[in-house]
Order: C-alpha cells, then sequence, then structure tokens
C-alpha cells in the first residue's frame, strides 16, 4: 500500500496587514460540522403528517410492463398512495430531451422499462419502512427483450432499440471540420490513432439525494427541498415537467450538502417524481435515497468509446487531430447531455497548438442508467484518448513523451489563444510551469529510480500529462450539438450569468448572499475573505449565506455549483457587488470627513482619508446611515443597503456559423508526471510519485486550494484502479454495494506533491480560475501512461486492477476444465450459481422422499417462504422473502420435478422472479438410505441470476447462498427429527423457490 | 432472551454521551435510524446502510459500533457516544476537532462524525500513534473530499497536543 509522507501541519494564516485573500484562514463553515450540527436534509425537520415515499424499480435492463398490480399495497395500513407511470403521466409531462428528435423522457417507467433501477412506482406511506413494506406486495409482470449495453453495439445492425425516435440508438450525429485536416493528414510523414473504451464511473459522494416536496392545490403550486446543486437552467425543465410556470415551483436548496461532485445535479427527475407523489397524495412527501438506488440508478459519467488518429511531423509536431467520438448517455438523453461531449468542444486540442481538426460526435443509447454531471465532466475521457495518443506518438517514433508534449505547447506569448475549436484560452505559461515541475518534482532523480527497478527486474514506469482545465462553461456550448440552422432557429444561448448580493443592515454588519450552492467547498469562508478585504473588515464580521431559495433570491439559469465556476465567477461577482456598495459609501464618508471622495481608504473597521488616517469614521456607522438617516446621504449616493450584480462574461459567444465555441472562459493549466511499480506477484499498481503542477491564476485560499487538487487526485486515482459501474451482456448492474464498487481508503491513496504557479486570468474580477476538476481530467491518463511504460503495452483500458493487469503480464486466462455439472441454459453475463454437498437426515429415503413433495413441509423449511403451492404433483409454486445485504424482496418461484424416481432422485428445473430480481436454477437431487436408518441426500444445483440482485456481488452472494442452504438442511433435519449437513450446497427444493434466484432468507 | 412482537414498538432506553435517553422502536428499527429520528441526534449520519462507508460510527459500550449494522433494540441499557458528546461545550471545540479545522480535514463534512468517533477510540488506546496505524483503522472509513492526508495530519497533530500536558487544550 502507498504511504503518504505526511508533512508538518500547515499553520494557519490568521493575522496580519496582508489581504485576507490568498490566505489559508481557518473555515467558517467547520465548527458545526465537527460538533454533529451540520444541517443537512435529512437532518431537517419536516412539517407534521409529511409522508415517505419509497420507489420500486425495474430489475430488468429492458423489458415491456405488461401490468402493475398495486391492489395490496394500496390496502397495507398506513400506504397513502400508490404512483405508477400512469399516475405520474396524468400530473407531469415528459422531461425536456437535449435534441431534437420525437422521444420523450419521463422519470418514471411508462410501458417501458429500459435500464436496470428505472422507476417502475411510488409508494407514499406513513413512513419509509413501512412504504418499503408495500413495495414488496406489488407484482409488476414484465416481457424482457434484448438488452444492449456496449455503446459500440448499440450502434450495429440488429441491435435492441431503445427508442423508437432515435433510429438504430443514435441520438445525435454531427461532423465538424476547422482548418484543412484532409490536406494536413495526407502530407503528413507519420498518422498515430489509438481507440480507447473510457468506462463508467461516478464520484459517488457519501450523503445520497434527498427530496421533500409539498403542493399547494390553491394555488397550483410547488415548493421543493432537495440537495440539488445546479445548474439552475434545470429548474426550467422540472417546472416544465411539473407543468407550472417557474414561479411556481419554489426550489430551495438545505444549508448543507454532502458532497456532490455534479451527482447532486441528478437528483432532478426525482424531484419531478416526490413532486407529483406530493400532489397526488395531498400532503408533503420526502424521499431520501439509499445507497444501492444510488449507485445503481442516481447517475453515471458517460462511458466513450474514441477512436483518435493524429497527423504527425518526423520531430513529433502534431499536425491535425481526427476525432470520432461515440458517447453513451445510458437509457435517457436526459438535460443537460449530451453536454459531457460537448464541454471540452473547444478544448480538443488540449494544450497543444494544433490548428486542424476533424470531429465526427454520436450520441447513443444503451440500456444503462442514464447520464449527467460527474467530476472532470468530459475532460477524462477525452485527456485519456489524447495523452495516451501523445505517449504512443513518442513511441513510435522513438522520442522521450515529454519531448512531445513540449514540441506541441502553446507559445508562452500566444495567450488569449483562440484554439481551433474556438476556445479562447485565458493566459498561461505552459513551458514555464513544466520547467518547474520537472525541476521541483525532481523527475531526474525518478528516472534513476526507473533505471534501478528495472535493473532489478522490477515493473517500474513513469507517465506524463499536460491537460488545460476549463471552468466556468459557457451556457451555450451544448447548442454546438445543433448544426448552425437549428441554433438560429432557436435563438442564441450563451453565457454565464453569476449573482452576488451584499446587504448592510441597521447596525451596519455585512451579510453576503450567493447562488452558488457549495457542497463542502467552503465557499461561506473565501467569500468573507474576499468582501472582508473590500471593507477592510475581518472576515468574522462579514455573514454568508448560500443556500438558495428561487423565489427570493437573486438566480439565474448558471447558479449553482458546477464547471469550476466558484472562485472565477461567483467570488468575483461578490467582490463587485462589494465594490458597488463601498463606491457609494466612499462618497458618504467623503461628505463626513470633508475629503474627496478619491481619498477614502477601507481599513481596520474604519472609513478613513488616505491622506490623513485619523481622520476617520467607524465603518459599521457609514454603513448602517441608508437605514437610520437616508435623507442625510448625498443626493448621488443612492441607498447602501443592498447590492445585487449580475456577472457575465462577454467573452462566452454563442457558437458561431462555422461551429466555433468557446465552451469555457478559464482555462487553468496542469502538467503532472508519476512513477508507479507494479508489483510482479499481486499485479497491484503502487503509486511511488506523483508530481502535479496546476496554474489555475490567482490562487483565493491555498488551504482549498490543495483540498480541491487532493480531492480530485483521489477520486481520480479511485477511477483509474478501482471503479467501474460495471454492467452484464444482459444490462445487469453488477456493482450495487460499496463492497463491490471500490472506493480507494486511506491505504490507498498517497499524497501527491503539489506545485503552483500563478498566471491571473485577464476575464476574471480576482484572476482566478477554477482547479476542482483538473486532476479528475489528467491523473487516470497519467497513472496509465505509467503503466503503460512499466508493462510496455500499447492498449490501455481501466480501471486498472489486478486481473485486467494480468491480461497484459500474462496472457489471457484459460477456460475452465471440462466436466461438471451440466448447466441449465441461461442467458450470457447473468451470475452463475453452482454447487453441490451432501446432507444426512434421519428417517429412510421414503419418508424424506415425501417431505421434499409436501407443501406444507416445504412451507415450513424453506427460508423465508410464505406459502407453497402445489399445482400438479410435479409442480409448485411458492412465494418467498429473501435478503442479501442491502436486497431484500419477495419472489414468486415456479418449478416443476422431472426425471422423477422414487425415492430415488428427482431433478427440479425452475425459474423466480420478484422485484429485485429473478433467475432460472437446475438441480439433481439423490437419495440413499445410509444404512442406520437414515438417509444420505446428494445434490447439485446449477443457478443463474439477474437483475437488481446481482448487483450484489459475488462474494455477498456465494457466502449467503450457503447460509440458505444450511437453514434449509437444518430445517429439513429438524422436521425430520435429526440430523446434519455436509458440503455447502443448496437445497434441493429450495433451489427452486428461492435459490433459483437468490440469497439469504431474512427471517 | 427477550422476544420481541415484531408489529409492536418498544420502549428503548440507553446512555447518550453521559444522559439517559428513551424513545420508542420498532424491532427493525437500525440505531442509526433511532438516534437520529427518535432522538435528534442528528449528528450521525448514513453513507451506505450496509457497513461499508463508516459515516455512522459511534461507540458502543466503549466499542466502535457501525450504527446502521445494529438495531435499536440491541442497545437497550448501553452507553452510546456520537459525535453531540466530543466538543466539551457548545462553543468550544475539542483538541481532535481542532485538528480538524486546522488542517482542512473535512469538507463537505458527511463522513466526518464517523471518522472522528473512529479517532477518538483509537487515540485513547494508542496516545502515541504512527501514520501507518492511522491510516490502517481509518481504512474503514469512505471520504470522497479530502484525499485522506489531512484526515491523518489532523490526527496527528491531535496526539502530539494530547500527549503533550501543558497545552491549552479548547478554544471556541
Amino acid at each position: 500500500m502507498v504511504q503518504a509522507a505526511v508533512k508538518p501541519a500547515s499553520s494557519v494564516d490568521q493575522s496580519g496587514d496582508r489581504p485576507w485573500v490568498g490566505r489559508s484562514i481557518e473555515r467558517v463553515e467547520d465548527a458545526a460540522l465537527l460538533s454533529g450540527r451540520g444541517r443537512f436534509i435529512d437532518d431537517l425537520g419536516v412539517q407534521p403528517g409529511t409522508l415517505h415515499a419509497t420507489i420500486l424499480r425495474s430489475p430488468h435492463a429492458h423489458a415491456d410492463v405488461l401490468s402493475i398490480d398495486t391492489e395490496a399495497a394500496r390496502r397495507l395500513p398506513g400506504v397513502a398512495a400508490v404512483l405508477t407511470g400512469r399516475d405520474v403521466k396524468a400530473v407531469t409531462t415528459s422531461l425536456v430531451v437535449g435534441v431534437k428528435a420525437p422521444v420523450e423522457c419521463w422519470p418514471i417507467a411508462m410501458d417501458r422499462v429500459r435500464y436496470v433501477g428505472e422507476p417502475v412506482a411510488v409508494i407514499v406511506a406513513t413512513d419509509r419502512a413501512r412504504a418499503e413494506d408495500a413495495a414488496e406486495l406489488i407484482n409488476v409482470e414484465y416481457r424482457p427483450r434484448g438488452a444492449v449495453v456496449d455503446p459500440l453495439g448499440a450502434l450495429a445492425s440488429g441491435a435492441p432499440v431503445l427508442h423508437d425516435g432515435f433510429p438504430g440508438n443514435l441520438a445525435s450525429d454531427r461532423a465538424f471540420r476547422y482548418g484543412d485536416p484532409e490536406k494536413a493528414f495526407a502530407e503528413a510523414p507519420h498518422r498515430f490513432s489509438i481507440d480507447i473504451k473510457y468506462p463508467r464511473n461516478s464520484c459517488t459522494p457519501i450523503e445520497t439525494y434527498g427530496v421533500i416536496a409539498s403542493h399547494d392545490a390553491g394555488e397550483d403550486a410547488f415548493e421543493v427541498l432537495a440537495n440539488f446543486q445546479g445548474p439552475f437552467s434545470i429548474h426550467t425543465v422540472i417546472a416544465r415537467a411539473l407543468k407550472v410556470p417557474g414561479n411556481r415551483l419554489r426550489l430551495r436548496t438545505p444549508p448543507d450538502s454532502g458532497g456532490s461532485f455534479g451527482v447532486k445535479q441528478g437528483v432532478f427527475p426525482y424531484i419531478v417524481l416526490i413532486a407529483a407523489a406530493a400532489r397526488v397524495a395531498g400532503k408533503p412527501v420526502k424521499w431520501i435515497e439509499d445507497r444501492l438506488e444510488h449507485l445503481t440508478a442516481s447517475v453515471s459519467a458517460t462511458n466513450r468509446a474514441t477512436t483518435l488518429s493524429a497527423a504527425v511531423a518526423a520531430d513529433g509536431k502534431i499536425l491535425a487531430f481526427d476525432w470520432d467520438q461515440v458517447e453513451d448517455c445510458g437509457a435517457h438523453l436526459r438535460a443537460p447531455e449530451p453536454a459531457t461531449l460537448y464541454r471540452m468542444h473547444g478544448n480538443l486540442t488540449g494544450a497543444y497548438d494544433i490548428r486542424h481538426v476533424k470531429i465526427r460526435n454520436r450520441v447513443v443509447v444503451t440500456n444503462k442508467t442514464p447520464t449527467g454531471l460527474n467530476r472532470g465532466f468530459g475532460g477524462p475521457q477525452v485527456y485519456f484518448a489524447l495523452e495516451r495518443l501523445v505517449q504512443r506518438i513518442a513511441i513510435g517514433l522513438g522520442l522521450d513523451p515529454l519531448v512531445v508534449i513540449k514540441r506541441n505547447l502553446i507559445d508562452a506569448g500566444a495567450f488569449p489563444y483562440r484554439t481551433a475549436t474556438g476556445a479562447l484560452l485565458d493566459s498561461g505559461n505552459y513551458q514555464e510551469a513544466i520547467v518547474r515541475a520537472v525541476e521541483q518534482g525532481r523527475l531526474a532523480e525518478l528516472k534513476s529510480r526507473r533505471d534501478a527497478a528495472r535493473a532489478e527486474g522490477r515493473l517500474y514506469g513513469i507517465g506524463f500529462t499536460a491537460v488545460v482545465e476549463p471552468s466556468v462553461s459557457n451556457m451555450g456550448y451544448i447548442t454546438t450539438v445543433l448544426t448552425a440552422a437549428e441554433r438560429r432557429k432557436a435563438g442564441p444561448k450563451n453565457g454565464a450569468q453569476a449573482t452576488a448580493t451584499v446587504g448592510l443592515d441597521p447596525v451596519g454588519s455585512v451579510t453576503v448572499h450567493v447562488a452558488s450552492v457549495p457542497q463542502g467547498q467552503g465557499h461561506r469562508t473565501v467569500l468573507s475573505q474576499v468582501v472582508a478585504d473590500v471593507f477592510g473588515l475581518q472576515p468574522g464580521d462579514i455573514r454568508v449565506n448560500t443556500e438558495i431559495d428561487t423565489a427570493k433570491d437573486a438566480w439565474s439559469i448558471a447558479s449553482g455549483n458546477y464547471a469550476s465556476r466558484f472562485a472565477a465567477a461567483v467570488a468575483g461577482t461578490a467582490k463587485l457587488a462589494a465594490e458597488r456598495v463601498a463606491g457609494r459609501l466612499a462618497r458618504i464618508a467623503a461628505g463626513q470627513l470633508n475629503v474627496e471622495a478619491g481619498d477614502i481608504v477601507f481599513a481596520k473597521g474604519f472609513v478613513a482619508s488616505k491622506h490623513n488616517p485619523e481622520n476617520r469614521i467607524a465603518f459599521s456607522r457609514v454603513a448602517a446611515l441608508s437605514h437610520w438617516s437616508p435623507g442625510s446621504l448625498p443626493d448621488d449616493a443612492g441607498q447602501t443597503i443592498r447590492e445585487t450584480v449580475f456577472w457575465t462574461p462577454p467573452e462566452l459567444t454563442p457558437p458561431d456559423e462555422d461551429d466555433r465555441i468557446n465552451s469555457s472562459l478559464c482555462h487553468g493549466f496542469i502538467f503532472d508526471f508519476c512513477g508507479v511499480e507494479i508489483d510482479r506477484v499481486t499485479l497491484e499498481t503502487r503509486i511511488d510519485r506523483y508530481v502535479t503542477m496546476h496554474d489555475c491564476g490567482t490562487i483565493l485560499h491555498p488551504g482549498m486550494v490543495n483540498g480541491q487538487i487532493r480531492g480530485g487526485f483521489a477520486q481520480a486515482l479511485g477511477a483509474a484502479l478501482y471503479e467501474e459501474y460495471a454492467y452484464a451482456d444482459d444490462g445487469s448492474f453488477l456493482t450495487g454495494t460499496l463492497a463491490d464498487y471500490l472506493l480507494p481508503t486511506t491505504t490507498e491513496v498517497p499524497e501527491p506533491e503539489i506545485f503552483h504557479m500563478e498566471t491571473p486570468s485577464p476575464f476574471t474580477p480576482l484572476g482566478a480560475k477554477g482547479v476542482g476538476e483538473g486532476n479528475c481530467m489528467s491523473t487516470p491518463v497519467c497513472l496509465a501512461n505509467a503503466v503503460a511504460d512499466a508493462l510496455g503495452v500499447a492498449d490501455i483500458t481501466l480501471p486498472l486492477v489486478p486481473a485486467r493487469l494480468a491480461e497484459f503480464v500474462r496472457g489471457a486466462e484459460p477456460p475452465p476444465p471440462a466436466g461438471g455439472v451440466t448447466a441449465a441454459p441461461m442467458r450470457e453475463g447473468d451470475r452463475r450459481l453452482r454447487g453441490e454437498g451432501q446432507a444426512a437426515v434421519k428417517g429412510v429415503p421414503e419418508q424424506v422422499w415425501a417431505m421434499l413433495l409436501d407443501p406444507a413441509t416445504l412451507q415450513s423449511v424453506i427460508p423465508g417462504c410464505q406459502r407453497v403451492d402445489k399445482v400438479t404433483d410435479t409442480h409448485f409454486r411458492a412465494d418467498v422473502t429473501l435478503g442479501i445485504g442491502p436486497v431484500t424482496g419477495r419472489y414468486r418461484a415456479d418449478v416443476e420435478l422431472f426425471d422423477l424416481d422414487p425415492p430415488h432422485a428427482v431433478t427440479l428445473r425452475g425459474g423466480a422472479t420478484g422485484a429485485l430480481g429473478f433467475g432460472s436454477a437446475e438441480g439433481r437431487i439423490t437419495l440413499a438410505p445410509d444404512g442406520q436408518g437414515g438417509t444420505t441426500l446428494t445434490y447439485s444445483y446449477d443457478a443463474a441470476i439477474g437483475g437488481k440482485v446481482a448487483s450484489i456481488g459475488g462474494r455477498l452472494l456465494d457466502g449467503a447462498t450457503r447460509v440458505i442452504i444450511g437453514q434449509f438442511f437444518t430445517a429439513l433435519a429438524r422436521k425430520a427429527g435429526g440430523g446434519g449437513t455436509t458440503g455447502s450446497g443448496f437445497s434441493l427444493f429450495a433451489v427452486l423457490a428461492k435459490l433459483s434466484s437468490l440469497f439469504g432468507g431474512r427471517r | 432472551m427477550t422476544r420481541l412482537n415484531s408489529n409492536a414498538r418498544h420502549a428503548v432506553r440507553f446512555t447518550l454521551n453521559g444522559k439517559p435517553v428513551e424513545a420508542e422502536a420498532e424491532p427493525r428499527m437500525l440505531l442509526s435510524d433511532f438516534l437520529r429520528h427518535q432522538l435528534g441526534a442528528t449528528g450521525t449520519h448514513v453513507g451506505c446502510e450496509h457497513g461499508v462507508c463508516g459515516a455512522c460510527t459511534v461507540i458502543v459500550d466503549g466499542m466502535l459500533t457501525r450504527s446502521c449494522l445494529t438495531l435499536a433494540a440491541q442497545v437497550d441499557g448501553c452507553e452510546i457516544r456520537t459525535v453531540e458528546g466530543l466538543a466539551p461545550s457548545a462553543d468550544r471545540l475539542g483538541v481532535l476537532q481542532q485538528a480538524f479545522r486546522r488542517n482542512h480535514a473535512l469538507q463537505c463534512g458527511f463522513c466526518t462524525a464517523g471518522i472522528l468517533m473512529s479517532l477518538d477510540h483509537y487515540l485513547g488506546e494508542n496516545p502515541a500513534p504512527t501514520e501507518a496505524g492511522i491510516r490502517d483503522l481509518l481504512s474503514g472509513h469512505l471520504c470522497r473530499c479530502t484525499g485522506y492526508t489531512p484526515i491523518i495530519q489532523a490526527a496527528l497533530e491531535a496526539a502530539a497536543q494530547l500527549a503533550s500536558p501543558t497545552k491549552e487544550t479548547s478554544d471556541a
């Protein structure tokens, strides 16, 4: 395991005359969070009588919903309402879809499910447990369809089609051309190409989604509290879906949010769903997502298949790129998708000066959870292809990768630099940043370490990455998916309105409000620094509120916490608002102090004359004047009670006629290199050193900037080495717990060596640029480049789990030896459970045989069995409730007996279906006298399961299966009057009922 | 062994941060939900409900416990400590809490309560911890914001401060 060299404590910078901005002061947020007094959504009280919702979800990746029987659920005491797609459709309209196509997008399945976890019913009851009880009583009849999970497979002819309005599963297909790429490729001496499949993953905040909604029928108005993060362009999507004008959707956020990283943008379909439930139930409804729901069905980053080619000169100069990107947005194209694909459009040449670019962008739908915002948003997918290709070019030309990087960098004198695809890179000096990183990060010494390691036969590699980190998104970049003609018709979209309000109360204390919706980044602290500097006060004098209430606050579509926009846009806007107030206060003070306004300075709690600091007046006195004596203000001063500033950068223009788009306002620079060693035995990747150099413009709070870098690095490390939202070929979701979707812990995350350079942005009020997402873009490919260097391989697919590296190092795993149990036919990709064993039961075989065929006996010995019905002598049906880990549910099993040889042997074959999954199994049981009046029962089984329960993962499932089987035989033996079991296996009949699909008994 | 009726609510009594508490719970109610929703002790958070993330960690009779894997009825009569009991008073932070604030060892703060409880327990038994020891201890906690290093640093600093008898140990 990698250990960090923990450095001595950062001393906290709390005093002195220097500006507050730029210092690592302690955070104002922390005292409450450290004392258990945070106010996250589930910590807040609700109105008496508030109901609680749970959501019944699809176990199938693709199926028609034939019927939903909710009667038993509705009859359960405490249940207030059950909503199916039809009920939701009656009170809402489809969510808008991001491309022009005859396709609808509902937050709940209408007549077809298209991914595992898609909502099928919402159950509202007096408490959550009762709602979950009721959900188990709902019977949904599905007719499965073929599923497709691979983006290229979705485009293949004959692939199952998800939406008729997306023929061939293709939601968008656009081609772009900048410069003269054909000529560049024709004339270049070299052409290099790379095929990438970037996996699905998510930054998985530790707090899940939460929504509390109510509906006022008198005014037909909704009030919603949700840990939504923005962008508030989504407010218009929600209001439209709920069929109310924007002023009848009051959307608020709680004071604290437990992380988001983009992910909590994806709560919005649930806002629609829970608001609809509140309307139908006539009472407030609360829903808190659980972790299984979150991993299965919240949102994820896109996976993408990319082919990138480069035309290259002999010296490594890249002359042109040819991008072919196939973006997988999951089962529905939900707003703001396909934004992930277009967020990087202006930056598709990275940190390099490349004038000729050809692009084909396709967006496809597959039977997976719909995608949305996720830290890095398009950057990881783009840079993985781009920077892997740069390494390939270097190897192909026999050059050092760093030489190829340097040969192509944008010249330091070229800023502001317009890229071929339209981005206006604001500032930077990439060459200088690399020089400093190479020196401070001791690259020469790292190369010696590599040489030494390799001399000893160890697998050691070094990787490099240069990345431009965009921040402050242009709200118009997504319209690049439309043609110029379509854009003309739709009207221009561009800009990035930021808002900030600074208020002075009647005792002259200062309040700041912004619509930035932080999820842990410490916005309140930084704003107190920014505004304290303007007014000459202490940060503790400034009170900052970052909650948003769309009914009362200044906000716009760009409000929220995304695209790393806080430091560059929001903090700068707060500065402008404070300066506007300060300008008026200066005029008032100038009159009182009898000086020119230009002579006024704000310092140490006073408003004073620069030339004669003794001539001064307390800040609070001037600040309160507008309340107490407006008549004594100078005529031209106006009020100083409250000032709201809206700021949008003029550089963020709409896409032009040639599809050039300045997709972001700011562009930081990152240069990373690292040394990794791969253990020859375990194939674990150990990070020896990770160096990351950042130029994010002016740094407002060094501690928080480093916090963003470390946090992004840790998530990127997870994406590179451990994390993948994995699906079986049938669309079953395989990583539904945090024991299957592995997040890095303290023992896996080393401390990166962080270096900084500050080239202020000329386009932002404070000179700051975003910094929060950069390592999510740079680190996965930097580690991959290092691993490729260590192993000497060309193709690398994330995550770099040992099993995958084993194929590189040791070749593909041989097929399993022949023989064993003959399996019932099963669909490829289903989870399989196989086993055999023996049990000793008292009583002669005839007695045991009779017990096994007797419904009453079976009901009493099958774990979790509710009832067994005998349809014919050889056909049984059973209701069984079983749970494994977080997945508990009721199943209906259908089992038939074949090859009866009483009382010696029988074959059981059957299937089970339930809300949580489905399965099929076949088992053979033989009975033989043990010579002492008892029976030796031998069994073997082969089962396949799919659906939600398959997401539990093999470790839990296998263990739980053993427990169940043990329970079955213990109970059978007890019923027969003693005995025991040997081996680990399945129960015979249990094979069917439960086992066929399942998991552990819960009662 | 007492058998509880699954359809009824039962009184559960225990000591929470030194004070007696009592409320009713169905037998299936988790300790985490009981603390949060029956007693209003919302400082303990729920991140996964299957014992992996560590956010819900509390101390039951001196043992670190995942409150999401514990039934409320199981702790009847026990002594329980949660994050609400760490600070010496409402307007002051304890040594470990101060070290967290000083080192930026939290961002969103959602996982923090569980980490603080594990560290408080560990430092009580290991007054001179090593970095490796703390990393091993905290490998049972997931944090998505910080990258962990500031947490390790805060723990080491707090341990050093607690071992030094002369220092002022709490502050607002």
